[in-house]
């Protein structure tokens, strides 16, 4: 007993310290409900690489959430295992564990009672920091997702709007900075305009943080938008496609990925492609421009609305370095397709 | 002998007995207090309980919402050939009925905690038992509080009726002019003893709006 307690110590302390993301495997794991005629989850596996963002799509009642939450045990596998670094989760202590797994909720679900402050300080308080690093934390922490600290600091939840209360809670959730994160549908709750800012804002701060992340979400366009890579869930969490947006997009491995992809796969696939990925055309005088830093979807986007048949790309200094119309767009779909069917990360993972 | 009521001579009584009335009225606050306190500790005790729990909790309730219908004179009477007279069955008497209205507001109060902050609070590794203590209950506090107001209200009232049993509080005045009527001061005393427990019963109201308030975080006022 004492001996597994001092090695678990040891554990934290050693994924506490590599706090930029760890591996995250799950093993043929099965979640069934006593008295239920299916399992909720079955078979599950899936290897996540360090400081990935993984997304779980699905319908809702696919067992995504019921998925993620096996990691931090909130629901304990029936069977398989999941794996942290290499060390399996249920030998761990259940509290312990969560204390170095970042959780958010679509509600949030920040004490009333504290002060965002306080709320902050939760799970450094428990892990017995020191009163200064705590306050530290808090104030980088507050900075980091966006909060002024003389501001926020000591105010309560309701005196937030709920765009800034969903970033104290990603707040909270770094606070003791786990290299693991689950996020189940975080930005869901919030009005278009604002969920789209917290996305923008959450993939800057993950591409300074690189924790590994699983983040649950039912909106595809949100997957496509934030995820590494995408995994395409249906009933009982079967794995249907796991794979970048891009490949994703570019060959659905099935009519039901189809059919979750929606209208528009093709402009929702130039919108991932940088303008250097279309064959440039000689520079034209005159006409719009465009910097090559934007998307085809941009290009496309700029040709319809200008009626030219060729728009000038600009490098970064605005020199015109050539140009790109319809046919140079559609010759990129065209390509790339083929191509990334059999590229190296296209297979479901084991 | 005019033993009808004048006003003078009620002054002058009150004059007379002025650290009696006061003595009296601690006693009855006293008594008050410290029923409150067990009922506080056991009701919330029970209602952390049962509040999760269907068939706990409708047994509780019902249990407590039963309790409270025994008038309380019989309750007194029942208590006293096991606790003696004074402040023993008075006391117990009046945990007894200040536990209803706490134990219900302990339920209701949990219950309308919202589930998410309690999954939030164990998704960040709180254990269960340090969740209710440093969350669901200050959560629940403000209607729990409500709960305690009511019963300090109830309790005030019923121990008047503990001087039957030889109990501390205002209760004996009225059971003395109650006793002699007809005589001299009947009335005085009654008419004392009632007043001074309406009066006790509203600074106490008074002091739990204050109390509640304070202990209360600014999170949770509307």
């Amino acid at each position: 007993m004492s001996d597994t307690t001092h090695t678990n110590t040891g554990f934290f302390r050693a994924i506490s310290a590599q706090s930029a993301g760890v591996a995250l495997e799950l093993d043929h794991v099965t979640k069934q409900y006593p008295g239920q005629p299916a399992p909720a989850v079955e078979d599950f596996s899936m290897s996540i690489r360090p400081g990935e963002l993984v997304m779980f799509v699905g319908p809702s009642g696919c067992g995504k959430t019921t998925t993620m939450k096996m990691v931090n045990r909130l629901i304990e596998p029936t069977s398989g295992s999941i794996r942290i670094d290499g060390k399996d989760v249920l030998s761990l202590d259940p509290n312990e564990l969560r204390r170095h797994v970042g959780y958010v909720i679509q509600q949030i679900g920040l004490f009333p009672h504290r002060t965002i402050a306080e709320n902050i300080a939760t799970v450094p308080k428990m892990l017995g920091w020191k009163k200064d690093r705590i306050a530290d934390r808090v104030d980088e922490l507050l900075r980091t997702v966006q909060l002024d600290p003389s501001i926020f600091a000591n105010r309560y939840p309701r005196q937030l709007s709920g765009g800034q209360q969903q970033r104290a809670g990603v707040a909270r959730a770094l606070a003791a900075d786990p290299p693991v994160m689950l996020m189940d549908e975080p930005f869901g709750a919030t009005d278009p305009i604002t969920r789209e800012r917290l996305q923008a804002e959450f993939l800057r701060l993950q591409a300074e943080i690189g924790k590994t992340i699983i983040f649950v979400t039912h909106d595809f366009d949100e997957a496509i938008r934030m995820g590494d890579r995408i995994a395409v869930l249906s009933e009982r969490s079967h794995i249907e496609q796991f794979d970048t947006p891009a490949r994703i997009l570019a060959s659905p491995a099935n009519d039901y990925v189809t059919s979750f992809i929606g209208q528009g796969a093709a402009i929702k696939r130039l919108a991932l492609m940088p303008i250097s990925d279309a064959a440039l055309g000689p520079a034209v005088s005159g006409g719009p421009r465009i910097p090559v830093t934007g998307s085809l979807r941009d290009a496309l986007d700029l040709i319809v609305l200008s009626g030219a048949e060729r728009i000038t790309v600009t490098d970064p200094d605005g020199k015109a370095m050539g140009s790109i119309d319809h046919a140079a767009i559609s010759h990129v779909l065209g390509t790339s397709a083929p191509a990334s069917a059999s590229g190296p990360e296209s297979a479901v993972a084991p | 002998m005019d033993t009808s009521f004048k006003w003078s001579r009620f002054i002058n009584f009150l004059a007379q007995r002025w650290d009696e009335v006061l003595e009296l009225a601690a006693q009855h606050l006293a008594v008050v207090a410290i029923s409150l306190a067990f009922a506080l500790v056991i009701g919330i005790l029970i209602g952390a309980l049962v509040w999760n729990r269907p068939i706990g909790r409708a047994t509780a309730l019902s249990a407590a919402g039963i309790a409270i219908t025994i008038p309380s004179l019989a309750v007194l009477a029942l208590l006293s050939p096991l606790l003696g007279l004074g402040w023993g069955p008075s006391i117990v008497a009046l945990a007894f009925y200040a536990l209803l209205p706490i134990i219900r507001n302990t339920v209701v109060g949990l219950r309308e905690v919202p589930s998410q902050i309690v999954e939030s609070a164990r998704g960040m590794g709180i254990g269960r038992t340090r969740i209710l203590v440093t969350t669901q209950l200050p959560i629940a506090w403000p209607v729990i509080m409500a709960g305690v107001r009511v019963s300090a209200q109830m309790t005030v009232g019923i121990a008047a009726i503990a001087a039957y049993v030889a109990g501390p509080g205002l209760g004996q005045y009225i059971f003395t002019g109650l006793s002699s009527m007809g005589s001299f001061n009947a009335v005085n005393y009654a008419l004392t003893g009632t007043v001074a427990t309406i009066i006790l019963a509203l600074l106490i109201d008074a002091a739990f709006i204050l109390v509640a308030r304070a202990t209360t975080s600014k999170g949770l006022r509307a």
